[in-house]
């Protein structure tokens, strides 16, 4: 068994109350934080600890808690994204639902080194079981006095509130999260300047994913270097995967970074192997933005050296042959599956999600679409396979934010791997989806 | 303004939203309260968002802009019941779309519509971070997640439905 930093009481009986939560040990570094170390020693273990975003983007979260500007006498927020929409990324539902004092903590800990007087959890709105679980778990500390005025009579203060969404992938991102926070449409802004200079009301803001914030008690108990002892290389500490798909065990996961890809895939520990004795064909490895690659590149790379769970090992020979770490949502795909009824629903996705400010993303994603559309439907032509090709180009580094690389890459990376699976379906459309053909999951925006 | 919505029957609520924000960004109450709204009525009137709007002292366009970027809202009168089902690829691959059109079929309505008795609306929705538990729905205003659905478990979730009209 690997070490567990976020999972380890996940079965303990009434985890999610304070009073088993604290038994367990829970709150500890809030005491030590506000007791015995200032902001910035803090924001140095966590620097030393290695710890990248766990949001996808995989940024060192102590380099970004450096950059946070402290010459201005306005407001300091700290602002928890816990918006997870990227299909097949599931793991922050489920940590703040079983154990919703490990955010809770986190945000006290990480408010308190960035002198932060006010933070939000902003969660998306479709959540709200979720919601209303962090509310009463927030009441309860309160009460306990670990928020509010004079924290365990310390003279550090802090008011954390949640805040729903209303329904939109792209607020995800951290800039239309703040955007969103604010009460406005889901708009990204340009960057820079970046929120650690202008973020929320034109503050200095932090903005971290759900799984980074719960790591930092740890790294707080027990110091940055111990964290940095865990994983391999730059792939410091443990991650939570999400496993969906075809799979024996769907679930969450929290691995060592550093685990074999295979170890993840087959191992009873994790997935359990491939469902119903199929075969695997291929794996989106990082939530649906990230290339997808077939069984032999997601096993090993292209240099025959075993993939690891790690952002270098899965980013090892680039988009050629290589994926990313991403969010963790890990999705299986058995021989069955077809690449490109998938693909097409994944584009459909993008394009509904396109917030329309950009034309080639806007444009792009719902052009993807009906080209992806007809192919799978048994209308396509041979140049329809590089058009795809060139429209996902087009997009590529011309939008205001990435929302049009995630739509982009997913089709790259499907035909680079699997094209002729799409020129099966243009010369003989009832080879692969034939029972899709007559009925069609219909669409409304 | 002839109806009111939310602004006395939430008001100790309200005020409690707007109060986590700076005094000049009563805005960032706009979500929250569109929520609380739609709770109330089931769908978003004008008058409603009106009232959103008089209460956040912002101009109704500013409302409706917002409400109608957000998914969650619904602009149009809309089933008692809205079965909001994941079709994003997740869910899918786990039997997402055979269970719509199951659904479909059985309710007597296409995605989108709503049944002649204005209990169910049948409401595609993007993934809902339960993709190890698909296919999955949840009807709000609480948002209950239905996981793992089967026909079986989808039969007796209407006839609960159903009975308690
Ligand atoms: C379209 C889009 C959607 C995103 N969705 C999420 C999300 O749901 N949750 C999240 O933590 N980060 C998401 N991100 C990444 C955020 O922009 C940001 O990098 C992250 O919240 C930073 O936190 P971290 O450094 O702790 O990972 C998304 C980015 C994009 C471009
Ligand atoms: S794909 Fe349906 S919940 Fe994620």
């Amino acid at each position: 068994m690997g070490k567990k930093i976020l999972l380890e009481h996940i079965n303990v009986p009434g985890i999610n109350t304070l009073e088993v939560y604290r038994k367990m040990g829970g709150y500890e570094s809030v005491r030590k934080a506000v007791n015995e170390m200032t902001p910035d020693a803090i924001v140095e273990e966590v620097k030393k600890s290695g710890l990248r975003g766990r949001g996808g983007a995989g940024f060192p979260t102590g380099m970004k808690w450096s950059f946070l500007d402290k010459s201005t006498d306005k407001p300091r927020y700290l602002v928890c994204n816990a918006d997870e929409s990227e299909p097949g990324t599931f793991k922050d539902r489920y940590l703040m639902q079983r154990i919703p004092h490990a955010l809770i903590e986190g945000m006290i800990t990480s408010s308190y080194a960035l002198g932060a007087r006010t933070s939000y959890i902003y969660v998306r709105g479709e959540m709200m079981p979720v919601i209303r679980i962090l509310e009463k778990a927030i009441k309860e500390a309160y009460a306990a006095g670990l928020l509010g005025k004079n924290i365990l009579g310390s003279s550090y203060s802090l008011d954390l509130y949640v805040q729903p969404g209303g329904g939109a992938y792209i607020c995800g991102e951290e800039t239309a999260l703040l955007e969103s926070l604010e009460g406005k449409r889901g708009n990204p802004r340009n960057k820079p300047p970046f929120p650690a200079v202008w973020g929320l009301y034109g503050c200095p803001t932090v903005v971290n994913n759900v799984e980074t914030i719960a790591d930092i008690p740890w790294i707080v108990n027990h110091g940055g270097d111990a964290y940095a002892a865990i994983g391999v290389g730059k792939s410091t500490g443990t991650k939570l995967i999400s496993a969906c798909g075809n799979i024996n065990k769907p679930g969450v996961y929290e691995i060592e970074l550093g685990i074999t890809v295979e170890d993840f895939i087959y191992s009873d520990e994790y997935c359990g192997g491939i469902a119903n004795g199929r075969e695997l064909k291929a794996v989106v490895a990082g939530g649906s933005s990230v290339p997808i690659l077939p069984k032999n590149l997601i096993l090993t790379t292209a240099n025959n050296e075993k993939r690891l769970m790690t952002y270098e090992s899965l980013s090892d020979g680039g988009f050629a042959t290589g994926t990313m770490l991403g969010s963790g949502g890990f999705i299986v795909f058995d021989e069955q599956q077809c690449i490109v009824r998938n693909l097409w629903n994944f584009s459909r996705f993008y394009h509904h999600e396109s917030c329309g400010q950009c034309s080639p993303c806007r444009e792009g994603t719902g052009w993807m679409e009906k080209v992806l559309h007809r192919i799978e439907y048994g209308h396509g032509k041979m140049e329809d396979i590089d058009l795809l090709v060139s429209i996902a180009k087009n997009i590529e580094g011309k939008t205001i934010c990435p929302l049009g690389e995630a739509a982009a890459w997913p089709v790259a990376s499907a035909i680079r791997h699997f094209r002729a699976e799409f020129e099966a379906h243009v010369q003989n459309p009832d080879s692969c989806c034939k029972k899709h053909l007559h009925r069609e999951l219909v669409h409304s925006h | 303004m002839n109806i009111e919505y939310i602004k006395e029957k939430r008001k100790g609520e309200i005020a409690d939203i707007i109060s986590r924000y700076p005094a000049d960004r009563k805005k960032s109450a706009l979500l929250p309260l569109l929520h609380i709204a739609q709770e109330e009525n089931g769908w978003l009137p004008v008058d409603a968002m009106d009232e959103v709007a008089d209460i956040l002292d912002i101009k109704p366009i500013e409302v409706y802009e917002v409400a109608s970027f957000y998914t969650m809202f619904h602009l149009k009168p809309i089933g008692k019941y809205v079965l909001e089902v994941c079709r994003t690829g997740p869910c899918c691959n786990v039997g997402a779309e055979e269970l719509i059109h199951y659904l479909e079929d059985k309710l007597g309505v296409a995605v989108g519509e709503t049944t002649a008795d204005g209990l169910f609306t049948i409401k595609p929705v993007e993934c809902l971070a339960a993709c190890g538990t698909g296919p999955v729905l949840q009807i709000g205003p609480e948002y209950h997640y239905h996981e793992n659905l089967t026909r079986e478990k989808l039969d007796q979730l209407i006839d609960e439905l159903r009975r308690a009209n």
